[in-house]
């Protein structure tokens, strides 16, 4: 039976109240780092555990928290990412919803590891009741004294608060949220410098995903190095999945990242299997900004090995024949899906989503959108393919932030894996309108020979 | 100490400059000078903030420095990256970096009105140059393309939305140069536009210069606009006595008329001393200013085409091929 670190409680009746989650060992950690372990030892474990970023970028969470500047009598700060707007992903607000607390915890582990005494949390604007739900929290974590002066006599001294953001995907950058946290237009900021020397207000800062600071309750609990027990190679731990899409039991699974894609999307103890028992036609693994894999790269690598939930596997073969973990959004397409019309709805996100600020992205993602609904309405034309992987390819790097590479690889990888049901939808102008679907089915299931 | 003083080396395109630490990439080869300066539609050296949006800019740095000389993964901003010791950068002479930058100008021009022909701007216009430098001869956009209503900004100024690349540099200009921020960027993505509170008017002294920082023809002179193409008028030096500025401005003449007051612009198109609104927009008369004399207009643009000493550019790849 897989283990589970962060949803372990989740069903417990009454778990979001503070007296059922006490009951059931919640704030048993911060007893723990703030009576016997120093903040250096704090991140020691983090760094054992090897704890990775889940936001999206993988990046390892002891290593960031080490870079963080300290200079004299200047305030640091940590900030939540709780603006969780990719498409497909919806594992933040199951938890903050379920169980505010471990998030609270969690928050109070790891500022106090940072010598943070004023942290936030940045909960996107469309996530109002979630937003209560934690101010509900954090009150009953102030009047228990787990927030505040002094907490449990250590000297540690920490104020937490929520701020909602006003609905924008950008918002999650790193560096817009902190713009956006400053009252100022969420426009990413130029790196370097980097938040972990100039943040918010211009002092040293980390940004965490939900998960990551709900994660170190657990490794703080038990210890890094049992932590990094759980999982393989650079990929440990629990990883939450928000499995969606054209299957049988969609939701948020919590997965040790040892498993196969192929257990996860089979198994009854997960996804269940395709829906009305159709084929599987093609997979998005971490969310919408992540390339597409067809259905012959979802289980097997190119290399033929069983392809595994984690950051390693997901990503093996790099963009040509893999994908990558991501934030978890876990999309499956089943054969009646189109994968044009499927593109086209991700363009026409980060077209909405775009900032503007930088000119690639800004007239890029709009031209892009406009060319894949002209595809998939019917009026396209065979240059246009071309014409995509184009302009794809002169937005992928050019731009300050990564929504732009998040806008071209989803439409490079679409139009490398399913080239032909673009052309089909060139030759087929009327049928394609008529049928909600791209190639006639038993194309789809032949491996592309190119 | 000393050592934090000494200057370190950068190589652009083959030319070693040494340079102050924390210069930048693109002014380390605007001290270069010649092919090497990368174009640039929002950096503004006076204006605190600016660079890193238009994506022109971009180089290849090749090796880093000589402690780390790894190459960098991604083309880079040379407005906003500084120097490292030894790093070495690649701008024309890369692939990369001309494929990456005839992307960026397309980007720009998709939903440019390319209204050249009415434009005041035309002739002075940084667009019109980096299209005729790095542009392609037609478009690959078969779309409609955005338009806005023209504006009022003032009683001078006149807004036209539909031709702003979005660099920023007027929202830098009105946030740094004068006391009150009235106009900044509303709404998202490829419908931002640059715009007022409810069309307040912008007003106060030196407003004006927002039209000479705008590299495009989004913010144009209400006292010019229409009378003349910039190349038909005589650029001259001129002086004023000023209780606001320095005085020092160009006179764009017809015959013995003053068409239009301007800040003096150097060689990359910047204005060094910015100038009031009471030079800029009232003093149209000759007896208002001292005349210098000629002013040289260095930037390869139409104005000074076929004026001046360089009568035709060599490098005008239009005219070599003949």
């Amino acid at each position: 039976m897989a283990r589970k670190l962060l949803l372990e409680n989740v069903h417990i009746e009454g778990i979001n109240t503070y007296d059922v989650y006490r009951k059931n060992g919640g704030y048993r950690s911060v007893e723990k780092a703030l009576k016997t372990m120093s903040p250096e030892d704090v991140v020691e474990e983090v760094k054992k555990s090897g704890l990775r970023g889940r936001g999206g970028a993988g990046f390892p969470t002891g290593m960031k928290w080490s870079f963080i500047a300290k200079p004299d009598g200047v305030p640091r700060h940590l900030l939540c990412n709780a603006d969780e707007s990719e498409p497909g992903t919806f594992k933040d607000r199951y938890l903050m919803e379920k169980i505010p607390h471990l998030l609270i915890e969690g928050m109070i582990l790891s500022s106090f590891a940072l010598g943070a005494n004023q942290s936030y949390i940045y909960i996107r604007g469309e996530y109002m009741y979630v937003l209560r739900i934690l101010e509900k929290a954090i009150a009953e974590a102030y009047a228990n004294g787990w927030l505040g002066k002094n907490i449990l006599g250590s000297g540690f001294d920490m104020e937490l608060s929520v701020a909602p953001g006003a609905g924008a995907y950008i918002c999650g950058e790193e560096t817009a949220l902190i713009e956006s946290l400053e009252g100022k237009r969420g426009n990413p900021r130029m790196k370097p410098p980097f938040p972990a020397v100039k943040g918010l207000w211009q002092r040293p800062t980390v940004v965490n995903n939900v998960e990551t600071i709900a994660a170190v309750v657990p490794i703080v609990n038990e210890g890094g190095d049992a932590y990094a027990q759980i999982g393989i190679g650079r990929s440990t731990g629990t990883k939450l999945i928000s499995a969606s899409g054209n299957i049988n039991k969609p939701g948020v699974y919590e997965i040790e990242m040892n498993i196969t894609v192929e257990e996860f999307l089979y198994s009854d103890t997960y996804c269940g299997g395709i829906k009305n028992g159709k084929k599987l036609k093609a997979c998005v693994p971490g969310g919408s900004s992540v390339p597409i894999l067809p259905h012959y790269l979802v289980c097997k690598t190119a290399a033929g090995q069983d392809r595994l939930m984690t950051y390693e596997s997901l990503s093996d073969g790099g963009f040509a024949t893999g994908s990558m973990l991501g934030s978890g959004g876990f999309i499956v397409y089943d054969e009646d899906q189109c994968i044009v019309r499927n593109t086209w709805n991700f363009a026409r996100f980060y077209h909405h989503e775009s900032c503007g600020q930088c000119s690639p992205c800004r007239e890029g993602t709009g031209w892009m959108e406009k060319v894949l609904h002209r595809l998939e309405y019917g009026h396209g034309k065979m240059e246009d393919i071309d014409l995509l992987w184009d302009i794809q390819r002169k937005i992928e790097g050019n731009t300050i932030c990564p929504l732009g590479d998040a806008a071209a690889w989803p439409v490079a990888a679409a139009i490398r894996h399913f080239r032909e049901e673009f052309e089909w939808h060139v030759n087929e102008p009327k049928a394609c309108l008529d049928r909600n679907y791209g190639l006639v089915a038993e194309k789809i299931f032949e491996p592309a020979t190119a | 100490m000393a050592e934090q003083t000494e200057k370190i080396n950068v190589t652009i395109d083959g030319n070693t400059i040494a340079v102050e630490p924390g210069t930048t990439i693109l002014n380390a080869a605007r001290m270069i000078g010649g092919d090497v300066v990368p174009p640039a539609m929002c950096y503004y050296s006076s204006l605190k903030g600016s660079g890193g949006k238009c994506r022109t800019c971009l180089v290849e740095v090749s090796k880093g420095s000589e402690k780390d000389p790894r190459p960098m993964p991604k083309l880079v901003a040379s407005c906003s990256t500084t120097v490292m010791d030894g790093m070495e950068v690649k701008n024309k002479t890369s692939e990369r970096v001309n494929d990456a930058r005839h992307g960026v100008v397309e980007f720009l021009l998709i939903n440019h009105p390319l209204d050249c022909p009415i434009c005041d701007q035309a002739g002075e216009c940084h667009l019109q140059d980096l299209a005729f430098e790095h542009g392609l001869e037609k478009t690959r956009y078969e779309f409609k393309r955005r338009t806005f209503d023209k504006i009022d900004i003032g009683e001078y100024i006149k807004l036209h939305m539909t031709r702003c690349i979005l660099c920023y540099r007027c929202v830098y200009t009105a946030d740094q140069l004068t006391n009150q921020r009235e106009h900044g960027v509303m709404k998202r993505g490829d419908a931002a536009e640059i715009s007022t509170y409810i069309q307040n008017a912008l007003d106060n002294d030196f407003i004006g210069n927002v039209i000479d920082v705008c590299p495009v023809g989004a913010l144009t002179d209400k006292t010019f606009r229409f009378r003349s193409r910039v190349w038909y008028t005589k650029p001259m030096d001129v002086h004023r006595d000023c209780q606001k500025c320095s005085g020092k401005a160009v006179a764009w003449m017809i015959g013995d008329d003053i068409a239009r007051i301007t800040a003096r612009k150097d060689q990359f198109g910047e204005v060094k001393e910015f100038i009031c609104n009471e030079c800029r927009f009232d003093k149209k008369e000759k007896t208002d200013w001292v005349i210098e004399g000629p002013r040289h207009i260095d930037r390869h643009s139409v104005i000074s085409a076929n004026k001046y000493e360089d009568p035709i550019p060599e490098h005008t790849p239009l005219l070599n091929k003949a």
